[in-house]
């Protein structure tokens, strides 16, 4: 997905792990998607790079579709959908 | 296109059925679950054992710790005071590590400035301590043993373990059983 329609997605709930260093970003997209339902999109947000490669291994092995992400100035927006 | 004949396709069949068993066979016997045996008592080795298992269990694998030797250390509460120790155990209660907050580093020790540096640097690069580690595992129900030969072998008492809910007491019998079981077993 290209940058303009990640921006565009309806986002059911966005989750702003920032503040954490790895596995951080994977724990607060873990307790998250508790939250939403099969079929909507979360959102993360991650100041951690590694967070990149490991958002999309953890949808693989637990059934979720990753999306893709885009970079802002100090950090990284992320998109999923529930499985 | 081309034909296939008869006998190709019996042969595939038979493959096929012989794949079907082997992988139901695997499936059985090897789990989605992830076994550490954690002897060494380091602060640096005990994290890397707490952030793998976190990663882990966030990722739907289940993970059983163990805890052995000098690694015991880690998950006692210094704020416990078990009674009716005899001498060594006494001894031995006070030269060992009381909690996560207090284990050293298998590198840099430095008597202890390591491990502030560490603790610091880990502050300002929002690294979850290991308090707030075992916090989180016990949130996602990693399961942590502690090995009863070498705590009685120490004169640990149980009294003096943190309050995990997750916590169970056993011997190296269960570890084995529970590694066999496991996807991936590890030592540290």
């Amino acid at each position: 997905m290209t940058k303009e329609e990640l921006k565009n997605l309806k986002v059911a709930k966005s989750v702003d792990a920032r503040g954490t260093a790895c596995p951080g970003p994977l724990l607060a997209a873990k307790k998250a998607i508790g939250d939403i339902e099969s079929g909507e999109v979360l959102e993360i947000l991650s100041a951690d790079e590694g967070t990149k490669n490991d958002i999309p291994r953890w949808c693989e092995k637990v059934g979720h579709q990753f999306l893709g992400y885009f970079d802002e100035d100090s950090y990284s927006r992320l998109f999923l959908i529930k499985g | 296109m081309e034909s296939i004949d008869q006998t190709t396709i019996e042969k595939l069949k038979a493959e096929i059925e012989a794949l079907k068993s082997t992988s139901k066979r695997l499936e059985s016997s090897r789990k989605d679950q992830l076994s550490i045996a954690i002897i060494s008592g380091d602060m640096d080795k005990i994290m890397a054992a707490m952030i793998i298992a976190l990663a882990a269990a966030a990722m739907d694998t289940k993970v059983k710790l163990f805890f052995s030797f000098w690694a015991i250390g880690a998950l006692r509460d210094p704020a416990k005071h078990p009674k009716g120790k005899n001498f060594i155990s006494k001894m031995f209660g006070w030269m060992l590590p009381k909690g996560v907050d207090h284990l050293k580093l298998s590198k840099f020790n430095m008597c202890g400035m390591g491990p502030w540096i560490m603790k610091k640097l880990m502050n300002q690069q929002n690294v979850l301590s290991l308090r707030e580690m075992l916090k989180e595992a016990d949130e996602l129900g990693v399961e942590i043993t502690v090995c009863e030969m070498t705590m009685n072998l120490m004169g640990f008492k149980k009294e003096e373990f943190i309050d995990y809910p997750h916590l169970r007491f056993a011997g190296a019998a269960t570890f084995v059983a529970e590694a066999g079981e496991s996807s991936m077993q590890w030592m540290i």
